[in-house]
């Protein structure tokens, strides 16, 4: 009897969970809902179910450049941080960096700088460089919290690699690039594939500065395009729930198709103490 | 110092030198520099740009509209972080021991965390709407969620809520995966019951994930910005304006540098100190254990 009851318990977490998803049901369903039914609640569910808002959405909004400098954006960050991050987490696990403590400090409380205290001189830093409106100012700017949550991560990674690893590479008279790419990298891969996806995700969602760097379609990003989206004469809620649907499609793919290396990333800052 | 030390001390540097870099061009020189402009009268559109010394601050001291957001920031974090840990532990405890869809379990879960903050604003915005809104209809109720002065607030903490009690639920959930059923085994024999095993056992063997996860969400809410200012925009009448909202206002809307980065400063000031307490705390249980 006891595993009915465990049974019983666990769909009714199920329940639960499911119920806690039912803000972004909801707006799934609105985005599916004629223009006409949108604001006669109840019924709950719609007579029938149109890809009108969708159609609006591609063909008269700024999503879809959006869609493409989100992706844009967040490759690059993601490339960026990774390739200036992982030599740098290397030295620190394997090598005598000087000044190795007062660096790692200086790395881990970066990671908890506030964006509003930073936004201001960034934005100095992107006009004198002439860089507002374009991609390569939000990727400079995302990399500023970015790298240091790669460099923090990866290297607790490549501190766990056994020392004899490194030793045996250098016999083999392999050079330090070497070793980092041969034994290294291939052994902390799932750790990056974690700190590459959360890095992806924190670049894709982010909006303080990219609401701050952008002006035009050219470099507005998902996030600013879904906060600005234009109503004329009333808010156009479908058309909105039909954005932010498409808005949350990374994050939805990385949840349920990605969600092992999610968790391993997400507890990787905490629980290896 | 030997030759083979100086040619490590050499690569290393060769290492991390693109990075170090980068973090003092990207993150360090501008969180020093925040400071210095905070000392500024700074109007880039009238070319207005000259020392102020501590005139911001001075002013801050006395701003109602400040002390406002100061206390708007202070009640939307300690309500949203108390809530986001006791729901997020209660969620754990419940997940200890699902065996059935696990995985479509973290998935639901996990949603409202991975989403941008911009879409769960959006999402809220409709939940609350007034004719239409879920929220009123579930209730039986007709109330003007984001516009009424008593509702604002709360309205705007239950989105926080939902958006980030899923990180609190996950860390207790893979802490509480992690305790051996051994320890619940000896703890049945010694004729613990329920709220007694809770207490004194994985109450306790929680208190380090509860410890980071209150500093990480209290971090959090502290910076947060996009979901109010898309959500209630600070309103109405500035009630639910976080110190995060009236800096980004007073730098990009009415473009004053150098007083909207003293109000920067002083939320950097806040996160620091709470990071400093966090450190203390941590080392004082070390100090004991």
């Amino acid at each position: 009897m006891t595993s009915r009851r465990a049974l019983v318990a666990d769909v009714a977490v199920l329940v639960f969970l499911a119920l806690y998803a039912v803000p972004f049901l909801w707006q799934v369903l609105t985005s599916f809902k004629p223009e006409a039914e949108l604001l006669r609640v109840p019924p709950l569910w719609p007579t029938t179910l149109t890809l009108s808002h969708y159609e609006v959405v591609f063909t008269q909004s700024a999503m879809p450049r959006a869609l493409l400098n989100s992706l844009g954006v967040g490759v690059l960050t993601t490339a960026l941080a990774c390739a200036l991050g992982v030599p740098a987490a290397f030295a620190l696990a394997t090598l005598r960096v000087p000044a190795a403590g007062p660096l790692m400090l200086g790395v881990v409380a970066s990671t908890a700088f506030p964006q509003i205290a930073t936004v201001s001189p960034l934005y100095l830093v992107m006009r004198a460089l002439g860089l507002r409106d374009t991609w390569a100012a939000l990727v400079l700017a995302d990399a500023s919290f970015a790298l240091p949550f790669v460099i923090w991560l990866m290297t607790r990674f490549m501190r766990e690699i056994p020392r004899e690893l490194s030793e045996a590479a250098a016999l083999d008279g392999a050079g330090r690039w070497r070793t980092l790419l041969s034994v290294h990298l291939p052994l902390t891969a799932p750790g990056l594939a974690s700190v590459a996806l959360l890095t992806f995700l924190f670049a894709w969602n982010e909006f303080l500065f990219a609401f701050t760097f952008t002006a035009t379609e050219a470099s507005r990003t998902v996030p600013v395009a879904l906060a600005l989206f234009p109503g004329v004469f009333e808010v156009p809620w479908g058309d909105i729930a039909a954005a932010s649907i498409l808005a949350s499609i990374p994050p939805v793919l990385i949840v349920v198709g990605l969600q092992r290396w999610l968790v391993r990333g997400l507890l990787a800052g905490a629980l290896t103490e | 110092m030997t030759a083979r030390e100086r040619a490590e001390r050499r690569a290393a540097i060769g290492f991390v030198a693109p990075a170090v870099v980068t973090l003092a061009a990207l993150t360090a020189g501008p969180a020093l520099w925040v400071f210095w402009l905070s000392l500024r009268q700074r109007v880039p559109v009238f070319g207005i740009d000259h020392f102020a010394g501590i005139a911001h601050y001075a002013f801050l001291a006395t701003d109602p509209r400040f002390w406002s957001a100061f206390r708007v920031t202070a009640v939307f974090t300690v309500a949203s972080v108390a809530l986001e840990l006791l729901l997020g532990l209660g969620l754990a405890l419940a997940l200890r021991g699902q065996r059935v869809g696990r995985r479509a379990a973290l998935a639901l879960l996990l949603l409202a965390w991975a989403l941008p903050g911009v879409v769960t604003a959006r999402l809220f915005e409709w939940l609350y709407h007034p004719a239409a809104g879920l929220v009123n209809v579930a209730l039986g109720v007709a109330l003007n969620w984001l516009g009424d002065p008593a509702l604002a607030l709360p309205a705007l903490v239950l989105a926080d809520v939902w958006r980030t009690m899923p990180f609190v639920a996950l860390f207790c959930h893979a802490r509480l995966l992690t305790i051996p059923a051994a320890v619940y085994e000896a703890a049945a024999v010694d004729g613990a019951g329920r709220a007694a095993t809770f207490r004194f056992v994985t109450l306790p063997l929680l208190a380090p994930v509860l410890l980071v996860t209150l500093l990480f969400r209290t971090l959090d809410a502290l910076r947060a910005f996009d979901l109010m200012f898309v959500l209630t925009g600070g309103g109405p009448a500035g009630l639910t304006e976080t110190l995060t909202v009236y800096a980004y206002r007073s730098l990009f809307q009415t473009l004053r540098l150098g007083f909207g980065s003293a109000i920067g400063v002083i939320v950097f000031v806040l996160v620091m100190a709470v990071a400093a307490a966090y450190l203390s705390v941590l080392r004082r249980r070390e100090a004991a254990a």
